[in-house]
């Protein structure tokens, strides 16, 4: 039994799974990170749920032993709170691509910040749509040229880790798939915060985007210095706005706001996770009788 | 002119919103209700906050009615446009109580100024209640019962304003039986004191504690008329009972939290109307294919798009029924009645959570904003467990057995891991692609072996009469008690009425219930006839009249009599 208690949990999948992704995608790295951040942290898979939506990157959760919720493009975040509220036990990390996060789902980017869940979000951000073959992304560069943006791309792209400080997202960091070793740090911390933590993880796409290769994200990136108050939120904002090179490490961080499952009286009278109660039909029935 | 009605009375107040009419309702029913009486309320107003012109019906009966009659015995204007606003509905035996108009009063009219009066009392709002207390006076009620509900209403506000409440009410009172006098006014009533222990309920409460009989115990939505009143009922009573309500920032967001709850083993309700539906069906396909059991109430309302938010109509049956793409499996059921809409809701949470999807529940404007005296022994709680099996290592949420369903796990619960996803997959919720052996196989497991038990356990439609009639008068939902009336009325035994409350699928059993029927007659609230068309397609038959009603009012149990006497 000793012996047993000392083996990590296994977060590798049957040899049999075979993988989607095209070889040396900035997706792999991702993977490796999450699995060797949720194994040191000594999480057991049963307790994790991954959810995601639709895209390559959104099939990460087929290759990692843990439960998950892979449902529509863009719905990754409800579900991700909805299994929260339900089960405050579980480790809910979602991840997802910019077009599913960004595009798709930014609605709920918003109120997911807003209504503050204890989730990570891990956004593959490789400015392009992988699995459709080559469209322009919500951060897609302006003038880029893609199939269907042939004259290059007439909006500006999104900043996510502006957009996450501005709601006061309690966790908001960006990291980038060449420099894994930041990426573990970051997500080691993301995991552990409470409230939401938002990870824009730069990743180039090897098939699609000619553009924004390792090379270049090398080129356009820094680490920022870790000497400013990290819980300043202006100071934060000052370096998300940073766009011709763009800062890497976490940019906010702080505990000021309570999470969803605090707030909604869930929790309150009884700590079990939502599957565990037993419905009280004496109260339902005294509740019933007295509507007169 | 002597008026001696009996039995059953029609009661209509009618003034601009804003102007206490749902406060008068609210105080006439509950006192009428404590005096022994059968009440039934239905209110139909404007899609505006202040102004404009609406009425609510009450009407008191010594048997139970929960219809509406269009014409009025009592008319009670708050206001000088309520006249025009009603003109249809006035007969020439109708009583009018209130400022008169002679344009429109044709009988018996009871001049008086609620106002004047009430400013006696100290102040013009107590004018509502003057008129409450006018008609409990001219109905010849109990006034005791009367003053001592309001001592209890305004408890919290303090022994003043009881008094000047009972003051105002007692001048009223005092008017209307002078009218009862003066103009030989009976209204005879018996009445009946196990009611005053009724319950007395809308039929979204109704709807709200058929969740809670089911075990729901969580409810996301975002509001729109007439589904909201779930949700606030969650609202109000959610901490108390256990329940999780969440006022989402739209419908696409609400559906998917409530799957991800699902998922994670809560049993999950939606509310909303047509159009709030219109974007969750992307997720009743997700439901479907991930198997994550879910149920949708939708308050129904004409459309297309905002149509008339606030009137009724049971135009979105065909929108449940292919909502989603794909093809996959779900139940619809609809309530007839408050004690349907309570067993059912019940049920359609607990099929959703053993048979893996979603399933809905539709109603309509007419009948959740409706209030009904109901007995209560028809309303009893149950415990009802979750469907969920502690997972071992071996566990597949998608295990292929014999009847197709596989035992439900959730995150956490045991050593199993939980694997759910909208691609075509394999036991392990795996994607796949194996579209001559897998694919065929997760077909067969959520379509053509789900279709084959749901059927064994689909709802029989019940038959009101003899099951042999000639003629079956057919309706869904909250027609049902206003064309049990008007079926009454025709007091002819060659005609039935068959209430179907599960409107997919049907059950083996249906197709043979129409063998011996020589006339189908369908009443629906809409301008196609969508659920005759459903019947003609599932079960074989054709209907011969479709009685249909899409101008936003529900049916009136006179109109009813009158279409299907000319249809036989």
């Amino acid at each position: 039994m000793i012996a047993s208690a000392q083996i990590k949990p296994d977060f590798n999948v049957a040899p049999s799974i075979e993988n989607q992704w095209c070889p040396g995608c900035g997706n792999f790295p991702i993977l490796q990170t999450i699995k060797n951040v949720l194994q040191k942290k000594d999480i057991a898979p049963q307790n994790v749920t991954l959810v995601s939506g639709v895209g390559q990157a959104a099939k990460l959760p087929q290759y990692i032993k843990c439960n998950f919720f892979n449902g529509l493009h863009g719905r990754a975040l409800p579900v991700a709170a909805g299994i929260k509220i339900a089960n405050a036990d579980q480790t809910v990390i979602v991840s997802s691509g910019d077009g599913d996060i960004y595009g798709e789902g930014s609605n709920h980017l918003i109120h997911a910040i807003r209504r503050n869940p204890n989730i990570t979000v891990i956004v593959h951000n490789n400015m392009i749509y992988g699995l459709t073959k080559g469209q322009a992304s919500p951060t897609t560069s302006k003038k880029t040229i893609a199939p269907i943006q042939p004259y290059g791309v007439v909006s500006d792209p999104i900043n996510p880790v502006a957009l996450a400080i501005s709601l006061d997202a309690p966790f908001v960091a960006r990291a980038y798939a060449g420099n894994p070793s930041q990426m573990e740090s970051i997500l080691a911390q993301a995991i552990t915060h409470k409230g939401f933590s938002l990870i824009d993880v730069f990743q180039p796409c090897v098939v699609f985007n000619n553009i924004n290769t390792y090379q270049w994200f090398h080129d356009h990136t820094y680490t920022i210095d870790d000497d400013f108050d990290v819980a300043d939120r202006v100071e934060a904002f000052r370096h998300a706005i940073q766009e011709d090179r763009f800062p890497l490490g976490v940019l906010y961080k702080h505990d000021r706001r309570s999470t969803y499952e605090e707030v909604a009286g869930t929790y309150v009278k009884d700590k079990k996770p939502l599957y565990l109660r037993k419905t009280s039909c004496a109260i339902r029935t005294a509740l019933m009788l007295a509507q007169k | 002119m002597t008026h001696h009605i009996k039995e059953d009375f029609s009661i209509v107040i009618a003034g601009r919103a804003g102007q206490g009419i749902q406060s008068v309702a609210y105080l006439l029913t509950h006192v009428l209700k404590l005096q022994g009486y059968h009440v039934f309320a239905n209110s139909e107003y404007m899609s505006r906050v202040r102004g404009g012109m609406n009425s609510t019906t009450i009407r008191v009966s010594s048997t139970k009615h929960d219809a509406l009659r269009s014409s009025i015995d009592l008319f009670v204007p708050l206001d000088a446009g309520a006249y025009m606003h009603c003109k249809n509905r006035l007969t020439k035996n109708t009583l009018y109580l209130g400022l008169p108009n002679d344009r429109f009063c044709q009988g018996c009219v009871m001049e008086v100024d609620f106002a004047k009066i009430a400013q006696l009392v100290g102040n013009r709002l107590f004018e509502n209640i003057v008129a409450v207390g006018a008609i409990l006076g001219l109905m010849e009620t109990d006034e005791i019962i009367a003053k001592e509900y309001l001592r209890k209403f305004f408890v919290k506000k303090g022994s003043d304003i009881i008094k000047k409440n009972q003051d105002a009410l007692a001048k009223g009172y005092k008017m209307g039986t002078h009218f009862a006098f003066s103009q030989d006014i009976s209204i005879s009533l018996t009445s009946d004191d196990s009611i005053k222990e009724h319950l007395f309920l809308s039929g979204i409460d109704a709807i709200g504690f058929g969740a809670l009989a089911g075990g729901c115990d969580f409810c996301a939505a975002y509001p729109m008329s007439p589904s909201t009143g779930l949700l606030t009922f969650f609202a109000q009573h959610g901490h108390e009972c256990g329940v999780i309500a969440e006022q989402a920032t739209d419908e696409i967001e609400a559906v998917n939290m409530a799957l991800g709850a699902s998922y994670a083993g809560a049993r999950s309700i939606v509310t909303t109307a047509g159009g709030g539906f219109d974007l969750m069906c992307e997720s009743v396909s997700l439901a479907g294919m991930t198997e994550t059991p879910i149920t949708f109430h939708v308050g129904q309302r004409p459309g297309p798009a905002t149509g008339l938010p606030t009137r009724t109509a049971q135009e979105d049956l065909n929108l449940v029924l292919y909502a989603g793409h794909g093809e996959f499996m779900r139940v619809i059921f609809a309530p007839g009645s408050p004690c349907d809409a309570y067993n059912i809701t019940a049920h359609a949470l607990k099929i959703a959570d053993e048979y893996q999807i979603p399933t809905f529940v539709l109603s309509d404007q007419y009948f959740v904003d409706a209030l009904y005296t109901v007995d209560k022994n028809d309303f009893i709680m149950k415990d009802d467990a979750k469907k969920i099996i502690e997972t071992d290592r071996q566990y597949k949420r998608y295990a292929l057995t014999e009847n197709g369903i596989s035992p439900r796990g959730v995150p956490g619960f045991g050593d199993g891991l939980v694997c759910v996803i909208g691609d075509e997959h394999d036991e392990e919720g795996r994607i796949t692609e194996d579209m001559h052996g897998l694919r065929t196989k997760m077909m067969e497991k959520r379509l053509f072996k789900r279709r084959e038990l749901l059927e064994t356990v689909a709802l029989l439609p019940e038959i009101i009469g003899k099951k042999s009639a000639k003629t079956i008068v057919i309706c869904w939902g909250s027609t049902h008690l206003a064309v049990c009336e008007a079926v009454e009325n025709l007091a002819n035994p060659d005609v039935s009425v068959m209430l179907f409350t599960q409107l997919f699928p049907f059950h083996k059993k249906v197709r043979k219930m129409f063998v011996k029927a020589q006339q189908i007659i369908v009443v629906e609230n809409n301008a196609v006839g969508q659920f005759a068309d459903l019947l003609e397609k599932e079960c074989d038959i054709t209907v011969d009249t479709r009685i249909l009603k899409w101008n936003g009012e529900p049916f009136f149990v006179e109109e009813l009599t009158e279409r299907i006497m000319k249809a036989l």
